[in-house]
């Protein structure tokens, strides 16, 4: 299953970070963010419960990136 | 500007205006001035200082929040406020046009592609009543009125109307629709009222479908970019070392060989050194090319799917082409009859009937000259022989509808025709019956198309077609193409794309140009898969890599001009950033280079990069 989140970001570097912290939560299968269009692709992992995970992809992305915001 | 952004330029001001009072009034005392100084320092800087702290923290130290909360704690810490307060000022600006350009691009880009429906109207209880696109079902019937956006894939219910596909096509040539028509949503209805039965959900529509296309476009990561990334990845970490030891090293070595350390100054060098490091212009300004690049293009009537496909674009050597639909107009019209055994009527009749499931263009211009209506049931089986034609059984009689090779297999002998264009010969119980002669046309850009390709450094052009030799070789002739394989089945296209591919350079990079619907396996292996006149064709959407929105082959060259600007521009921002970098990062280390100019290698190339990033927007002209 795949969802758009749109989320809040200043930078283009942060946004890459965020990206990679995405990506190594458990449950998500890939996360691909798009700085340009402020949006966060995320391909969850059969089963996953997608908003477990995304309170946890927040939780990590946070830790990377102070000053960022996943719309959930 | 934004909530945040406002907020930031007041941190700014304010702090601006302190350090210039403080620099008109004297302080005596050291406690006090660093006191006074730390108020505009935290007040522009706190936002930096917690982020380093919480990178710290997180084991995720080297980012510029820590570069710019070290290289003015630096400052600071050997006596120099207003130089570290000033940097964390300056730095806060550059952040702050940044943020502001970014945004006002993304805007700029958003508002090429507004081409959402917001609404739709919906009839209820005689009232039109507008809702949600999304809230609409399958079967829905809609209204739309002259001068708004068609909001979903459907079928004119009701009305008669012209429509401007502008926003889809870059084109704006209006395009005329009547009761029973399929229309897609994006075009703009231009005359009169329109009822549309809908086919498709909102998500599964052909504007929802571009829209995500387009925002997702730059998920696909470029060459480039994923160098940039790379590179920011060992970068920061090597600069933050090379300072650490600009910063120890050389005062040791004094200090050993019993000369004067001199620490302050060797501090101050690394931290100018840190400053001029931030890597911000390259990583921030490519992928905004890109995004122009893309952006710009669909602005033109030409999906670009992701930024690596924009690159690839760029280095197109060879073009192959598809004929029918693609350097012709792929409407194929009945010229004649010729060498008819039987009454011509009859011979459509037969024809029309085993076509009658044909979706070929050339099975359809046969039905369309019949004209009458089909009795499915006289039509008794069918087995299409692909590339080929037809063997139907209709009212019992064994008819045989297709091309020489056809009737080759059921060992038919035929009167051959000397004119080009498609000869489709048709044979009742074994026996030939006469040919029907089908023209179609090229065209009236094609031959423009591939002049523009040659003048644009594409070195070879080909075409593969299905069709005759005799056709395919006058189109090409005509067109001036330089190679053509004709006669070639589904499977032979791919051979031939595959012996193409092998025998070019491995640089060079080999475009096939498509209508989409059945070359998708060559669209997928050739490098670049271009698909065109896909207004509405979703499996030339799913197959290409570039779809041109309407028919025009021009677009092609229009497409490689665009990613060779957007290209130049990316390349461009590469070395103009990491060239003054690097001159900057040696002159720091020297110290020839103050924080001034550190401020400059890190701020202004930002945004020197981001305002040329800009420029890939702007493919008008082109």
């Amino acid at each position: 299953m795949t969802r758009n989140y749109k989320i809040d970001v200043d930078c283009a570097n942060c946004a890459n970070k965020m990206e990679e912290a995405a990506n190594s939560t458990e449950g998500v299968k890939k996360a691909v963010v798009n700085f340009m269009a402020l949006k966060m692709k995320v391909e969850f992992e059969d089963g996953a419960d997608e908003k477990e995970v995304m309170k946890k992809v927040l939780e990590n992305c946070k830790k990377v990136e102070d000053d960022c915001e996943i719309y959930l | 500007m934004n909530k945040k952004q406002k907020k930031n330029l007041y941190r700014i001001l304010i702090s601006a205006l302190l350090l210039i009072i403080y620099h008109f009034i004297p302080f005596n005392n050291k406690i006090v001035e660093f006191v006074m100084y730390m108020i505009p320092y935290f007040i522009v800087g706190y936002d930096v200082l917690k982020g380093a702290i919480h990178g710290i923290r997180n084991k995720q130290v080297f980012d510029e929040n820590f570069l710019m909360a070290v290289a003015t704690v630096g400052a600071i810490i050997l006596g120099d406020y207003t130089e570290g307060t000033a940097v964390m000022l300056f730095y806060q600006i550059g952040e702050l046009f940044q943020s502001y350009a970014v945004g006002k691009s993304r805007k700029n880009i958003s508002e090429l592609m507004d081409i959402r429906p917001d609404y739709a109207n919906i009839e209820e209880n005689g009232e039109l009543v507008r809702v949600d696109p999304y809230d609409v079902k399958v079967g829905d019937i809609i209204t739309v009125i002259v001068g708004e956006k068609i909001p979903l894939d459907g079928i004119v219910y009701e009305g008669k109307s012209s429509l401007n596909t502008s926003a889809l096509t870059g084109e704006s040539k209006p395009r005329d629709v009547e009761t029973g028509d399929e229309v897609i949503s994006g075009c703009i209805n231009m005359e009169s009222p329109l009822k549309i039965k809908t086919t498709k959900e909102f998500e599964e529509s052909t504007v929802s479908k571009i829209l995500d296309l387009v925002e997702n476009a730059t998920s696909v990561k470029s060459k480039s970019e994923n160098f940039i990334s790379k590179f920011a990845h060992s970068y920061t970490p090597i600069v933050c070392y090379s300072a650490l030891a600009l910063a120890i090293l050389p005062p040791l070595y004094l200090l050993i060989t019993g000369q004067n350390p001199n620490f302050t100054e060797w501090i101050t060098r690394a931290l100018t050194f840190l400053v001029i490091s931030c890597p911000c212009a390259v990583v921030i300004s490519i992928p905004l090319s890109f995004f122009g690049g893309i952006g710009g293009a669909s602005n033109a009537g030409v999906l670009i799917k992701g930024s690596n496909y924009l690159e690839q674009l760029s280095k197109t050597k060879i073009v192959a082409f598809d004929k029918t639909g693609t350097m012709t107009k792929g409407v194929f019209e009945v010229t004649t009859i010729h060498n008819n055994l039987i009454e011509e009527e009859t011979l459509l009749e037969y024809a029309a009937y085993s076509e009658v499931y044909s979706s070929h263009p050339i099975g359809k211009s046969i039905i369309r000259e019949y004209g009458k209506e089909i009795d499915k049931s006289r039509v008794k089986s069918i087995k299409e022989i692909s590339g080929k034609g037809i063997y139907a059984l209709i009212d019992d009689k064994e008819v045989i509808v297709g091309n020489s090779k056809l009737m080759d297999d059921y060992n038919i002998e035929i009167i051959p025709c000397d004119e080009p264009g498609t000869i489709v010969h048709v044979a009742i119980d074994k026996e030939y019956k006469g040919h029907i002669h089908i023209g179609d046309i090229i065209k009236p850009t094609s031959k423009k198309a591939i002049a523009e390709l040659k003048k644009n450094g594409v070195s070879k052009t080909v075409m593969l077609t299905g069709d005759e030799k005799k056709t395919g070789e006058s189109v090409a002739k005509e067109l001036d193409i330089d190679q053509v394989y004709t006669e070639l089945l589904p499977q032979d296209k791919v051979e031939r794309l595959k012996e193409l591919l092998s025998s070019k350079n491995e640089n060079d990079v080999l475009a096939f140009v498509g209508d989409g619907i059945n070359d998708a396996p060559v669209l997928g292996m050739a490098d670049i898969g271009i698909a065109m006149g896909a207004l509405g064709s979703d499996a030339a959407i799913e197959a290409a890599d570039i779809v041109l929105m309407d028919d025009d082959p021009l677009k092609i060259s229009k497409a490689i001009k665009i990613s060779r600007k957007c290209m130049r521009i990316v390349y461009e921002n590469i070395i103009f950033a990491i060239g003054v970098k690097v001159i900057c990062l040696v002159l720091g280390a020297l110290g020839i280079a103050n924080m001034w100019l550190a401020i400059f290698a890190d701020v202004g190339v930002m945004v020197i990069c981001v305002l040329n990033a800009i420029r890939a927007l702007r493919v008008k002209n082109l």
